[in-house]
């Protein structure tokens, strides 16, 4: 899974049948210290998350599918599966 | 999944047979500025997608999914036309 | 697989049903010689790992056939705690 910033969400009203009724949102990659990498990147929503949050995003189509649409099988490749509350990180040896 | 610009069409008569029948277009990712991000890629259109659209595209096994599951070999399928540049909100 | 060192852990209260209980964690590839890359990946624990150890890490659709991640939505996972990693002296 990777760290990202949601940033907005995509209207598209022609797509493919399966993602009816999803929200595809925009978001940009960041680094585990929380700096953006400038990388962006469209997820389906499946957890409720915001413009402004952190969250953690899968990338493989099974997960991705079942996730955001309930079914497997669906081109989907990307899902925003959890809104992250905090970040740890260790301190170096 | 990734935003994207069609920059191109592809003609290719000699191809798989699945590939038979589908468009192939040349895509350039973008960022969340729409400025290119990474290298063209030719995506199989899912969408009904045409030159200068704004769309978006899934890789992966999962781009097979449109079509007759796992029948066509593709990495990079076009799954959506975004309705306008003005429709990808930020903030 | 890879092999990657953990750099840290992730909080997330809401989050899809089938990732409660599970232990997130961010690790980093590492090349042979013992040096950090640059990227990361957040994985799911299954084997208790402990802070700054070297493990072995699956990605993919193949990190749900890990133990207990059967029908989990997760692209990695940490599947083993590394001992020792022997390379091959290159030939003269």
């Amino acid at each position: 899974m990777i760290l990202a910033k949601v940033l907005g969400n995509v209207v598209a009203t022609q797509k493919n049948h399966r993602y009816d009724n999803a929200r595809v949102m925009l978001c940009e990659s960041i680094s585990p210290e929380g700096e953006a990498t400038g990388y962006t990147v469209l997820a389906l929503d499946a957890v409720d998350a915001g413009v402004g949050d952190t969250v953690l995003i899968v990338q493989e189509g099974w997960s991705a599918s079942t996730t955001a649409t309930g079914k497997a099988g669906a081109a989907i490749d990307s899902a925003i599966i959890g809104v992250v509350d905090r970040i740890d990180l260790l301190e170096d040896e | 999944m990734q935003l994207a610009r069609v920059i191109g069409t592809v003609v290719a008569t000699m191809k798989n047979d699945s590939l038979q029948n589908r468009k192939l277009l040349v895509v350039q990712s973008l960022n969340k500025d729409l400025a290119p991000q990474g290298k063209p890629l030719v995506a199989v259109d899912a969408a009904g997608a045409g030159v200068g659209e704004l769309v978006f595209w899934c890789r992966g096994k999962e781009a097979s999914f449109p079509f007759k599951r796992e029948d066509t070999p593709t990495d990079c399928t076009i799954i959506g036309i975004v309705d306008s540049d003005s429709h990808v909100c930020c903030g | 697989m890879i092999i990657a060192r953990i750099i840290g852990t992730v909080v997330a209260s809401q989050k899809d049903e089938r990732l409660e209980g599970k232990k997130l964690l961010i690790v980093r590839p590492i090349n042979l010689d013992g040096s950090d890359t640059s990227g990361y990946v957040v994985a799911v624990d299954t084997v208790g790992a402990g802070f700054h150890e070297r493990v072995l890490v699956v990605a993919g659709s193949s990190a749900r056939l890990a133990q207990n991640m059967k029908d989990t939505p997760i692209d990695a996972a940490v599947v083993g705690v590394i001992d020792t990693v022997d390379i091959m002296a290159p030939e003269k």
